[in-house]
């Protein structure tokens, strides 16, 4: 039987294979063709932009247009040097902040249960899943008031407080796969919630910061819709609002556009190649299954 | 008793935020969007104090075509266009790169690649492609394509589709492309496209994986093929993934906004608004804030109507386990 099965399977397994390597290229080349575009377009001058089709590769390596993203020699407006400078002062403590806050609640959520605790997890969890859209208006108006409204810190204040969800989320995932054991030996010991924290849990989270830390950096680096509304003067706004503004003022000028765009994005892409597979369990995380 | 109320202490800050920032500042959204909050005016207090004007702002916004049906049926189209073409393309890459390949992880890492990049940069990039003298177009005229696409659009029997479509705003077929209000939205799928589908793949193929070797064999016994192996037995079993993958990203889309902002600006004409782009410009742009209120709390009651379901669910599958 295995024999026959054997046989008639041995042909068509190479043919199939040749098929899906074909599908897999295609694919690649598919997904690839706006990171091309993206990297010839910002080595082209200006003139070569706009004469030349967008797929063709620059005649040389003109760096002009990346100067003039970062800080145009002709314009006093717009370059996303301070939104890089913006982004990284905002997003290093929001991370940082965010990570721990959700470490100490998912280690609670997961090690000190008390009743009600799944219950009050699901309603932390709710903000997730809300369009922000929803708590937009009352936030402009409190950060107003509290003269945090255009600013980095009211900026990384809002993104610690939404964050909390989804740090506590993967948190409390990754500490119930520390054995309950550890825990309960340490308790027996004589050590407190903080005791416990600091020489049990603490030792055995690093990975999970690490997934925390990367999620959170890619997701408070990218952010948008937040950024655009509570902030308004280009020495409180991140790199994306840069970006937003120099695709306004360089509207013909792609060159500019697309080294704006790569600038913009590398140092999420730098983490994301460094550090992909701790990048993809965050990402699974962030769908509850955990 | 000290180890009940001590865990619920050190929680408690997490919780008195969300009750302020979350519940709180929903039921602020929701009372802004009832009062006549439709002009300049620094709040001097903290909640909004103008009169009371019931559900006046939900009619007349109802009333206005942009809004009603326009942005509505946007939504509608997009939601449906780009969670069906991700489930698909996902899925895809995901049974291919189950084939013990080589250089799998090169492809996955290549195909999740888009997800660490951030909407503006991508709509940004997508934009230069999809801009009608720039982009696209002409890498595909030089290759005979536009009279490929002009002899597809020319079918006599396929014309009630191209009008649909073109009514939908997705027939991409279209030269104009982000110019043309008949392809404009379609445009805005395939960028969103190409950012999450990776996640889908990613998402199907921890879920396959998931799957014990003997399920398979047993099929393969049975004498089914490889792909009634699939059909019949795996994808059937990807099921809980498929509900999780459909929440995650209609959520994405019934909120969606950086993407279109940057790549269309909900145009040409409204042809691909969104109500997250009334909302911006309403309350942002024209000071019709209580408007805008309205505009998030339906929102929001869309997106809970699918969302709240599934949160309840999945706690109570853990709660089992």
């Amino acid at each position: 039987m295995s024999a026959v099965r054997a046989v008639r399977r041995g042909r068509p397994i190479r043919v199939t294979r040749i098929v899906v390597y074909a599908v897999l290229g295609l694919f690649s080349l598919l997904y690839l063709m706006p990171v091309y575009v993206v990297v010839v377009g910002s080595l082209k001058t200006l003139r070569e932009v706009n004469t030349t089709s967008i797929w063709t590769l620059p005649s040389s390596f003109d760096v002009g247009a990346w100067r003039d993203a970062l800080q145009p020699a002709l314009q006093n407006s717009g370059g996303i040097a301070s939104g890089l400078v913006n982004s990284l002062a905002m997003t290093i403590p929001a991370v940082v902040i965010s990570s721990v806050w959700g470490s100490i609640n998912g280690y609670i959520l997961s090690k000190w249960r008390f009743r009600g605790s799944d219950m009050l997890f699901a309603a932390l969890l709710f903000g997730m899943f809300i369009p922000y859209q929803a708590i937009l208006i009352p936030l402009v108006n409190l950060l107003q008031q509290l003269h945090l409204y255009d600013s980095l810190v009211g900026l990384a204040v809002t993104h610690i407080v939404y964050g909390i969800p989804i740090t506590t989320l993967i948190f409390r995932n990754y500490y119930s796969s520390i054995p309950t054991d550890l825990v309960e030996a340490a308790k027996v010991d004589g050590a407190g919630i903080v005791a416990v924290y600091r020489r049990v849990i603490l030792p055995l989270s690093v990975p999970g910061f690490v997934v925390v830390g990367i999620w959170q950096f890619t997701n408070i680096w990218n952010e948008f819709l937040f950024a655009v509304t509570l902030t308004s003067a280009p020495s409180s706004q991140p790199v994306t609002v840069a970006l937003q503004n120099l695709a306004g003022s360089f509207a013909a000028l792609y060159n500019v556009q697309m080294a704006g765009a790569l600038i913009s994005a590398l140092p999420t892409l730098a983490v994301y190649i460094l550090l992909s597979r701790y990048f993809i369990r965050g990402l699974l995380a962030g769908s509850l299954k955990g | 008793m000290r180890t009940r109320v001590l865990p619920a202490l050190v929680l408690l800050p997490a919780v008195a935020t969300s009750v302020v920032f979350v519940y709180g500042f929903i039921a602020w959204t929701g009372y802004a969007s009832i009062t006549g909050w439709n002009q300049i005016k620094p709040l001097r207090n903290f909640l909004p104090d103008f009169p009371l004007v019931g559900l006046d702002n939900y009619a007349s916004l109802f009333n206005t075509p942009r809004f009603w049906p326009n942005d509505v049926l946007n939504t509608a189209v997009f939601t449906v266009a780009f969670v069906t073409v991700s489930m698909v393309v996902g899925l895809l890459l995901a049974i291919l790169l189950e084939q013990r390949i080589r250089g799998e992880t090169f492809f996955r890492n290549l195909f999740l690649l888009p997800m660490s990049l951030s909407f503006v940069v991508t709509g940004t990039i997508w934009a230069w492609i999809f801009n009608p003298n720039t982009g696209i177009n002409q890498l595909l005229d030089p290759l005979g394509l536009d009279g490929l696409r002009k002899a597809i659009l020319g079918i006599g029997v396929l014309s009630p589709l191209w009008d649909a479509l073109d009514a939908l705003h997705v027939n991409i077929l279209r030269p104009g492309l982000t110019a043309d209000p008949r392809a404009a939205l379609g445009a805005v799928v395939i960028a969103a496209v190409w950012q999450m589908s990776g996640f889908v793949m990613a998402m199907f193929l921890a879920g396959l994986r998931g799957i014990p070797d003997e399920v398979r064999e047993a099929a393969r016994v049975d004498g089914a093929s490889e792909i009634q192996v699939y059909r019949h037995i795996l994808v059937p079993l990807l099921r809980p993934i498929v509900i999780s993958v459909v929440v995650l990203l209609g959520y994405i889309s019934l909120k969606i906004f950086d993407l279109v902002f940057v790549m269309t600006r909900g145009g040409p004409g409204v042809s691909s608004d969104f109500p997250s782009i009334l909302l911006f410009d309403s309350a942002f742009k024209s000071n019709l804030w209580a408007r805008g209120a309205a505009i998030a709390v339906v929102m929001l009651l869309v997106s809970a109507v699918i969302v709240v379901p599934y949160l309840r669910s999945q706690l109570r599958a853990e709660g089992r386990r």
